[in-house]
């Protein structure tokens, strides 16, 4: 049993802030006003009572101490989650990112005082330009499904501009991150769902029978959330674009095509990236990413605001596309992400980059042949950055995906994404990425081997499962039930 | 279907899992049935019409939660809604401990009784429900 | 022989062991799949550096920037220079805080969860509400989600905000509204009517100027015609000021950036979000609740999941996904250390501050302060010469000067105070306005 995950702490969760709160304490220190104190406003425009913790700095850094040691993370264990791509973050990123000259820096200030941080943005546009093969870049989107939404927009504004009013629908694969569905709703478009063939490819015939001259789009992940690169990926681009719509590309999986292809040769009009997985910013327990999103030159006008540009005496400036769908954050973007995703790619390069893609897709499929005969593979053929399973073939014995999940973690490793895609039934996604070794990937096929000859023949103990967490398996039907959403005093 | 699953005779049923019982004059009981639980899982919530809500055959007229999934209910008679099980929304669980008993959702002033016709009965909803799964 | 970069740990030994285990000769096989016409395009990037190599040319892009550690500044207006006690930083740098996965698997994300669960509970005691979740993407975009999220929950159209919300904030709620084609009524205080087809009314508090509005109207406006009442606050105010729970608010929004978090050019950030319970199932957003384990111990998850997107899909309260966790926990480890009494304290000496400059600027010859009412940490002022030149004036001293609002008011500079700013830093500003009024 070999693993590089941490080992199990001990049972027991510690008391929350405002129960191990003692009146008085206190853990930070303030300096006296130095000004002449002018009068408050009135009693009745002012708080009672604020309660908030009261603990000592050393109990405070205890405290958290102790929570954050609950935790999985890529720094402690493999994290196999397929279409996360959790890979290492690397650390001077974070030291960089801190800087006074990067972090202490407003918004608002004038542009003569923010060169830098402009210039940085304006190289890191033109950086995923030429990864991506698409010219027009906006960095302000602040997660992938953000990116999204302005995708939706975009896509929404063009059709309306080209008097194309009647398209109120966009088309997506059954194999789409739940993102999809809910960013073209939120763009205020009706979803038509087109399902896979075999293969786990878009289906071309269905694809055919969906497009009509009230679809604006067709939202596509590539390589496909099965992990498969769509080998009819520049006849679904003719149909679509012969039909009238546009190809929305969602980039989550990137990691697979970095220097490998342009998606703007693959027929994509618009596409987002997610810098919290391909480009290695750390994921932070869910945030902060971001989605930038990038267009062909004829679409450039409706991205977000606001874009960087070069002014004619050569200095950086933030402007308003055109015909901009307008803003869509409170300022320009996730910055402290974007740095670090600039980081990134200065530090790999064309080649480094490349690299990446080439290793996160061999690890994947190393992985795929030496797990093919534990668990069940939907589709056999060579996949990319990752590979889906199916848990089905234990079904006789009562054990679930869920159980298997929860049973590597007793491994000292993080479960793989479950459930999703939804047309594999008992779905297992596996994404180990480039940055974990090969005796990595053989504990894991050992561990999951282990797990799977245990279904057989104790499957109790997997669907007890997990022993050696911090927690035993979680009552979430209670939590749904009966709502315990934040603290409250006990009562008396 | 597993040995367990429980098809009552004497109710109608829809291929979406809902099942009817003709209760008092001219009104019927209207709940899921127990396949449909266990495929549910864990009942977390329900949404359910409103007293006085007028329902056509078929359509869609509430939802029923579990943690992890939505599922749409709809209603195998047309009419209007006169009772909603309060107990149920208070203890969602019910569906699942007892899907035809204590787990009724709702109840209908039917419109029209002849739309039972278009309803499956148990030996019909059993044989649905035995077939092998893919 | 050298593994590709640091980052990837597979020798060409380790390649080559892989490669023979899949069965293919070459790593390229494994793209075969991809046209060939369009294999290796030309990508333009600069030749990689090391680690020493790029520190020195990003410290060199940094010191391109004016920052805040080492020049006066007055901005505020949406972000906020306040002191972060180290404690924050060294918490948050875990890497098992940072590195971290969203919950999912919750038996292995316990930090996160009841970090999460500490900071709903924070929300909700800070603004008066019940319920909060775990944070939208920042203040601006909270604010356009709590409108759409109240056209669901009234089935209306009409979204009515009040003029002293920030512009940047209206700009986004436009964006988020084009999707649903919402209608947005802007009206003025003093015309404050809230009619039957709107889903809400929206108000900043402090406003986007600095003013307090009044919050017991408003709500009794829109309560008056079944609209809810969503309202944007700045968190730090509300050490000292009365939480909008208070006033009958329904959904309550805010930037938590100025809780422990640097103004970093304008993100991450952080959106809150908090509304009553009645509202619970419509609130977009990861929610982590406290529930029981298999063995009876208490134990987090994330809970009520089938509002959101992963489930519900294209019906779900909204699309986000990814957050902002790492900001909130930033967020909730800086309530934690100031606490009770520090939160009041840092809200006190904010507004002491920025009184303190607002008397001594509105003593000066040609300058005045054109807004009736009570401010909290921002006020206006107006000079005798344009923002824009008082403003380079100022520059050229070395001091970042504070917006230019001359689009709302005629000459008007929206100036933010904080606990970080001194006597004589306050003293120097004024005497630079004086001089640059004087120019």
């Amino acid at each position: 049993m070999g693993s590089d995950g941490i080992p199990p702490a001990r049972r027991g969760l510690p008391a929350l802030l405002m129960d191990r709160s003692v009146p008085g304490r206190h853990a930070s220190t303030l300096p006296v006003c130095d000004v002449p104190l002018s009068p408050l406003p009135p009693a009745d425009l002012l708080r009672d009572d604020l309660p908030l913790p009261e603990v000592s700095e050393g109990e405070l850094v205890r405290y958290f101490l102790h929570l954050s040691q609950l935790n999985y993370a890529v720094d402690t264990t493999f994290y196999p989650l397929g279409s996360c791509t959790m890979k290492y973050n690397p650390k001077w990123h974070d030291e960089v990112a801190g800087w006074p000259g990067f972090a202490q820096v407003h918004p608002l200030q004038p542009e003569a005082t923010v060169q830098g941080t402009l210039r940085l943005l304006h190289e890191l546009q033109q950086f995923l330009s030429t990864l991506t093969g698409l010219p027009a870049a906006s960095l302000a989107p602040l997660a992938g499904a953000h990116g999204e939404l302005a995708g939706m927009l975009i896509i929404k504004a063009y059709q309306r501009a080209h008097g194309q009013d009647q398209r109120d629908t966009i088309l997506v694969p059954d194999t789409a991150h739940g993102t999809n569905p809910a960013s073209a709703a939120m763009g205020g478009f009706k979803v038509v769902t087109v399902p896979s063939d075999a293969q786990g490819n878009v289906d071309l015939g269905a694809l055919k029978d969906a497009m009509n001259e009230r679809v604006a789009g067709l939202m596509l992940t590539l390589p496909n959330t099965l992990g498969l690169f769509e080998p009819n990926v520049l006849e679904v681009s003719r149909i679509i674009h012969e039909g009238g719509a546009l190809f929305y590309g969602d980039g989550a999986n990137f990691n697979a095509l970095l220097g490998q292809v342009h998606v703007a040769d693959l027929g994509v009009d618009v596409l987002h990236l997610n810098l919290h997985k391909t480009f290695s910013t750390p994921h932070g327990g869910g945030g902060p990413g971001a989605g930038p999103v990038l267009v062909r030159e004829p679409i450039a006008r409706y991205l977000p605001a606001p874009i960087v540009q070069v002014a004619e005496d050569g200095t950086f400036q933030l402007v308003t596309p055109e015909s901009s769908i307008g803003r869509i954050g409170g300022f320009a973007g996730n910055f402290g992400v974007l740095l670090r995703a600039y980081c990134y790619i200065r530090s790999l390069g064309a080649a480094g980059l490349r690299e990446v893609s080439e290793q996160a897709v061999l690890s994947a499929n190393y992985l795929r042949v030496l797990l093919k005969d534990v668990l069940s593979l939907p589709y056999e053929r060579t996949c990319m950055h990752e590979a889906v399973f199916s848990a089905a073939l234990l079904k006789a014995y009562d054990v679930r995906a869920h159980d298997i999940a929860k049973r590597l973690i007793d491994y000292g490793f993080h479960p793989p994404i479950t459930y999703f895609p939804l047309i594999v039934p008992e779905a297992l996604m596996i994404e180990p990425t480039e940055t974990e070794s090969k005796e990595t990937l053989d504990a894991f096929t050992a561990a999951l081997s282990s797990i799977v000859r245990e279904a057989r023949e104790q499957p109790q103990w997997l669907r007890s499962a997990p022993h050696g967490a911090p927690v035993a398996r979680l009552d979430e039907a209670r939590a749904a039930r009966q709502p315990d959403l934040r603290w409250r005093p006990a009562a008396p | 279907m597993t040995a367990g699953d429980i098809v009552l005779d004497g109710l109608r049923y829809t291929n979406e899992h809902e099942w009817t019982r003709l209760e008092g004059e001219g009104e019927a009981a209207v709940g899921i049935t127990d396949y449909a639980q266990k495929l549910l899982g864990d009942v977390v919530f329900l949404s359910l019409p409103k007293i006085g809500e007028r329902l056509t055959q078929f359509a869609k007229c509430g939802e029923i939660e579990s943690p992890k999934a939505v599922s749409d209910l709809f209603t195998p008679l047309g009419g209007e809604v006169v009772a909603v099980n309060e107990e149920v929304m208070m203890h969602p669980e019910l569906v699942n401990r007892d899907p035809y008993g204590q787990g009724w959702l709702f109840r209908l002033a039917l419109g029209d009784p002849g739309e039972l016709d278009r309803l499956m009965t148990a030996e019909a909803y059993r044989a649905l429900v035995v077939s092998p799964e893919g | 022989m050298a593994a590709p970069s640091p980052y990837i740990p597979s020798t060409e030994d380790d390649r080559r062991a892989m490669l023979a285990t899949v069965g293919l000769d070459s790593v390229a096989d494994l793209f075969a799949e991809i046209p060939a016409a369009l294999r290796n395009p030309r990508i333009v990037l600069p030749e990689p550096l090391s680690e020493m190599e790029l520190k020195r040319e990003l410290a060199a892009l940094a010191a391109q920037n004016t920052n805040t550690d080492s020049a006066l500044c007055f901005l505020g207006a949406g972000s906020y220079q306040h002191f972060v006690p180290a404690v924050v930083r060294a918490l948050v740098s875990r890497g098992e805080f940072a590195t971290a996965y969203t919950p999912y698997q919750p038996e292995v994300s316990q930090g996160t969860l009841q970090a999460t669960y500490e900071f709903q509970s924070l929300v909700c005691q800070l603004t008066g509400m019940e319920v909060a979740n775990s944070g939208m993407y920042d203040g601006a975009t909270a604010l356009a989600e709590a409108a759409l999220m109240s056209a669901r929950i009234t089935g209306r159209q009409r979204v009515v905000v009040l003029e002293g919300v920030s512009s940047a904030y209206r700009e986004v709620l436009a964006t988020y509204a084009s999707g649903p084609d919402l209608v947005i009524d802007p009206i003025a205080p003093d015309a404050l009517s809230v009619d039957e087809g709107a889903a809400c009314l929206v108000v900043q508090h402090p406003n986007f100027l600095g003013y307090l509005e009044d919050l017991r109207r408003c709500a009794d406006a829109a309560h008056a015609v079944g609209a809810l009442l969503v309202v944007s606050v700045d968190p730090i105010s509300l050490g000292l000021l009365r939480p909008p729970g208070h006033y009958g608010a329904d959904i309550v929004v805010g930037e938590g950036q100025a809780l422990g978090n640097p103004t970093s050019f304008g993100g991450p950030y952080m959106g809150l979000f908090a509304c009553r319970q009645e509202h619970l199932r419509q609130m977009p957003g990861r929610i982590a609740g406290r529930t029981l384990d298999a063995e009876g111990n208490p134990g987090f998850v994330l809970t009520l999941q089938t509002r959101e997107q992963h489930i519900r899909r294209e019906r779900a309260t909204s699309n986000i996904c990814t957050s902002e966790q790492l900001v909130g926990l930033a967020c909730t480890i800086y309530l934690a250390a100031l606490g009770r009494t520090g939160l009041r304290d840092v809200a006190a000496l904010c507004y002491q501050k920025a009184h303190y400059a607002a008397a001594r600027i509105a003593a000066l010859p040609g300058w005045r302060l054109p807004i009736e009412g009570i401010f909290f940490q921002e006020f206006v002022a107006v000079g005798p010469r344009p923002p824009a030149e008082i403003n380079a004036a100022l520059l050229r001293q070395g001091i970042v000067g504070g917006l230019d609002v001359s689009d709302q008011v005629a000459n008007g500079i929206l100036l933010c105070f904080s606990e970080m700013h001194r006597k004589q830093d306050i003293d120097r500003l004024v005497a630079a306005l004086a001089a640059a009024g004087g120019e």
